[in-house]
């Protein structure tokens, strides 16, 4: 009786608490991204031809962990199959966040793109701990004397 | 040390290609913030404790394969790649390798 309560009582901070914590975050996303839109992160492997770039390795992360009632309705849904929308949304959140997260890092260096950007997805725990990690890495190419030429030596 | 993913240099020239170069590093967290994560895996939202252990986890591994390239006389590091893996529930191997080479500083 007391641990049906207790299973509840979680699930039911799991759904609002982590509802509104994944409203906020999707809105902090959002803002961000349109920020950040000036700086194109590029999937290419080849950097402009011409020499004025300087080439920094910038890096995001993030560890985002589904809340109870996300992994309820994950572990319900694998019995029957088919997209399982509530971790779709947990590592799209994951996927935007890494990638605004490295993004800033390019900007610190004064970047105009970040090339060949790769992703890395991590699971971290697994059953109801669910969570991973995703990691966003890419080169940010910053306009020669932008930045001093320390990373050279 | 010059660190990109990139696969050359566009206006350098590469004197030497060394050969490949690795950083690993495992790490957990103590067992009273992997507790503190657990409350929190029941909200959900960002696990901090963790972001922040990987990316330590990560600078070792860049260091590693920094210091392995140093002592063998290279000056950049290309092609650098990341993998990660979960070893235990709460530990986490991070990997990263590239190619060492010698390039001409103008």
């Amino acid at each position: 009786m007391n641990l049906t309560l207790i299973v509840l009582l979680m699930l039911a901070a799991g759904y609002f608490i982590g509802k509104r914590s994944e409203k906020r975050h999707y809105q902090s996303i959002i803002v961000r991204e349109k920020e950040l839109s000036g700086l194109p992160a590029i999937a290419s492997r080849m950097p402009p031809e011409d020499a004025m770039y300087q080439q920094h390795l910038v890096q995001g992360n993030i560890v985002v962990a589904s809340d109870y009632f996300k992994s309820f309705l994950g572990e319900l849904i694998k019995l029957f199959g088919g997209p399982v929308v509530p971790y779709e949304a947990l590592l799209d959140r994951g996927r935007r966040e890494a990638l605004l997260r490295m993004k800033a890092a390019a900007l610190e260096q004064q970047a105009q793109f970040v090339f060949n950007v790769k992703f890395e997805t991590t699971t971290i725990g697994e059953g109801w701990l669910r969570s991973v990690e995703v990691l966003a890495y890419g080169t940010a190419l910053s306009p020669k004397g932008s930045v001093n030429n320390a990373t050279l030596v | 040390m010059l660190l990109t993913n990139l696969e050359f240099l566009p206006d350098t020239k590469i004197i030497k290609h060394i050969g490949l170069v690795q950083g690993s590093s495992v790490r957990s967290k103590h067992v009273g913030r992997d507790i503190m994560s657990s409350f929190k895996n029941i909200l959900g939202g960002e696990l901090t404790a963790y972001t922040e252990l990987l990316q330590d986890s990560r600078e070792e591994a860049v260091s590693r394969m920094q210091a392995q390239a140093e002592a063998i006389g290279a000056n950049a590091i290309l092609n650098i790649r990341f993998s990660t893996s979960s070893i235990a529930a709460g530990a986490a191997e991070i990997y990263v390798y590239g190619s060492a080479v010698e390039i001409e500083i103008t």
